[in-house]
């Protein structure tokens, strides 16, 4: 048989993977194994998500075409346009799905976590729309340097948790929600907010992230008469957008996968969140992946300008994208990604997420042809940032 | 025989603490259990610090995260151990994340375990089915038991699985909460005790989670062969040192 880059039937990628969670997580996470695909595959709860997804969310979002870029570049380049999603980035598509997977389990809590703020928000606008109780843990040094999602957070009537323990950010934030979700397993749903976590969690929401690159397909159809881009090219954090385009393309192999890290500092700077590089096979969450880590096993805080891509580990779907060599993995500094901001917002008129400038340097780090059609997951815009971007340049 | 077995053959209400090794101080491991060995508490778990321990609650967390700031590391770990048994025959376990003995690599941390005298491992984060397949073998190379945590959740198919497993203990959660947060056991917890005593199954049963004094602890023991107590011990540790050890335990059992 073919050799497959998705899940296989164990919940893994390759080598990575599984569900290396403790028993107290055991029960809630064979539920979601043994419902997720069933629930997500019926005719009804399809027609709701898709339903949502068109007139609460505003899909399909434009492929865009980027004439100055790819005059600029002599290259053909594409942007999808996830930064003109409700809430301002593609992570809505996945909540989207989960609160409707949550209604149809009859749980009446939910939980997340947060980094920067964006799936918190992304699931506390889900949670407002349903009228369900939601709790979002964010680390407590995020919950400074985030002060306008946390407001948005609780303008949609969710109630805001700090993270207090370890480095007090993400990966404490994931912690203190899988700790909740011990303590509360009967009546919560625990919204993942990227292809990370035990099986079923990151085929689970790479499912709900995909319609991303099926829309592309559709698109890149009609306006270039082929379904098949050379390139897609995506920024990498725990990699949910990266994922989402990815997707229907991962047994494609005439279609290459780009996967953009945050290099922070510089690689070897020791601050840095390039996970492919400085990473080694271990277990954050509950699954077997690449992540930043001390040589006696304990996990390390990375460090990124961009809050979102500031996690130690990567998906496993990336960790076995990355092994394998079906994907190409390019770090991006902090000042390259910084300038890629403004020369979007200049050259385009969009105004992107800093994440999301990661992915768009490698226009200058890559060689592509004329004839070269990429497609950039514009995964959010950069409302968020705006104070980031306005101390670095002092605007 | 394993001495977690000869310990669990000849009584009930047993006593096991854990702490964390490297806390509140690096070189207090092998006091703490000289010491709990002294006052009489029938078994030791030795908690290996991780930095991200999702089953334990803040108080297990905190002494981590300083037992790492202190300099804990496994090999540290191992190179206190040496020697002292042959000053205690206490039975002795291990409890971490799988992380960290994954890096340091499974035999090897097995083989290292047999030789500083440790009789069993519990790794809350790796799961019943994956250490059957992969790396049973291994632990019984090492003359390791491993025990494996049930809770309220826990289906009665997979508690007989767990059981038929099992070689030492089952260590049964004693609600759905993490370490550290009861004062006193309600009534369904009651009920989970019973439901499970009516099992009859093979393996004895040690309570743990949420046991934090004389209390906890005598409910505990009525309803199975013994009980664990950590974060409360913990706390004492913080508060009074190495020194007051016999205190706390005292407190438990008289």
């Amino acid at each position: 048989m073919k050799n497959s880059y998705n899940v296989d039937k164990n919940g893994f990628y390759g080598d990575f993977g599984g569900a290396f969670i403790p028993e107290m997580m055991h029960a809630n996470i064979e539920e979601l194994k043994s419902k997720y695909l069933k629930i997500s595959s019926e005719i009804s709860f399809k027609k709701e998500f898709d339903d949502l997804l068109e007139k609460y969310v505003g899909r399909p979002t434009p492929l865009y075409y980027a004439k100055r870029l790819s005059k600029k570049y002599n290259t053909k380049v594409y942007l999808k346009r996830e930064d003109l999603c409700h809430t301002g980035a593609h992570k809505i598509n996945n909540t989207i799905g989960q609160i409707l997977l949550a209604k149809k389990l009859g749980k009446t809590r939910i939980i997340a976590e947060t980094g920067a703020g964006q799936h918190g928000v992304a699931t506390a606008t889900v949670c407002a729309l349903m009228g369900i109780k939601c709790i979002i843990y964010m680390g407590e040094v995020d919950i400074s340097r985030q002060a306008p999602n946390v407001a948005r957070m609780k303008m949609l009537g969710a109630e805001v948790k700090p993270a207090i323990s370890g480095s007090k950010t993400l990966k404490d934030a994931t912690n203190e929600a899988i700790r909740d979700w011990i303590n509360n397993p009967v009546d919560t749903h625990y919204i993942i907010g990227s292809v990370v976590g035990p099986h079923p969690y990151p085929d689970m929401v790479a499912r709900f992230q995909s319609v991303i690159g099926n829309e592309v397909k559709k698109q890149l159809k009609k306006v270039e008469g082929n379904e098949n881009p050379n390139y897609v090219i995506a920024c990498v954090g725990g990699g949910s957008n990266a994922a989402g385009i990815f997707y229907p393309y991962l047994d494609n192999e005439k279609v290459k996968i780009i996967c953009v890290e945050a290099a922070g500092k510089g690689i070897n700077s020791g601050e840095s969140a390039a996970t492919s590089v400085l990473g080694k096979e271990g277990i954050i969450h509950g699954s077997k992946t690449l992540l930043m880590q001390t040589q006696d096993g304990q996990i390390t805080e990375p460090y990124s300008i961009s809050a979102g891509l500031d996690y130690p580990g990567v998906g496993p779907m990336h960790a076995n994208l990355y092994k394998s060599g079906r994907g190409k993995f390019i770090s991006i500094e902090d000042k390259d990604a910084m300038e890629w901001g403004l020369i979007l917002s200049r050259m385009e008129g969009i105004i992107p997420a800093i994440e999301t400038s990661h992915a768009f340097a490698v226009l200058d780090k890559m060689k592509f042809k004329k004839t070269d059609v990429i497609v950039f997951n514009c995964s959010g815009r950069g409302d968020k940032d705006l104070d980031t971007y306005i101390e670095y340049f002092k605007l | 025989m394993n001495r977690i077995n000869k310990v669990l053959n000849k009584k009930r209400e047993i006593l096991s603490i854990y702490f964390t090794a490297g806390f509140p101080d690096l070189s207090d491991t092998t006091s703490i259990i000289k010491s709990l060995d002294n006052c009489g508490v029938d078994m030791i778990e030795i908690g290996l610090p991780f930095s991200d321990p999702l089953a334990d609650g803040p108080t297990i967390q905190e002494s981590s995260t300083k037992a790492l700031k202190n300099g804990m590391t496994t090999k540290k770990l191992f190179e206190q151990l040496k020697g002292l048994r042959k000053e205690t025959n206490i039975p002795l376990i291990i409890m971490g994340y799988f992380n960290p003995i994954m890096q340091y690599g499974v035999e090897s941390f097995c083989k290292d375990c047999e030789l500083a005298g440790i009789d069993g491992l519990i790794i809350p984060d790796l799961p019943v089915e994956i250490y059957n397949n992969n790396y049973k073998t291994i632990f019984e190379k090492y003359n390791l038991l491993n025990m494996f945590l049930i809770t309220p959740q826990t289906s009665d198919k997979r508690i007989r699985f767990i059981d038929e497993i099992s070689s030492g203990f089952i260590y049964m959660v004693s609600s759905f909460s993490i370490t550290g947060s009861v004062n006193s056991f309600k009534k369904e917890q009651t009920k989970y005790f019973e439901r499970i005593n009516k099992m009859n199954l093979s393996s004895p049963l040690i309570i743990g989670f949420g046991i934090s004094n004389k209390q906890t602890y005598l409910d505990a023991i009525k309803n199975s062969n013994g009980a664990i107590i950590g974060s409360a011990f913990i706390k004492h540790l913080k508060k009074y040192g190495v020194g007051k050890v016999s205190d706390f335990i005292n407190k438990i059992r008289n």
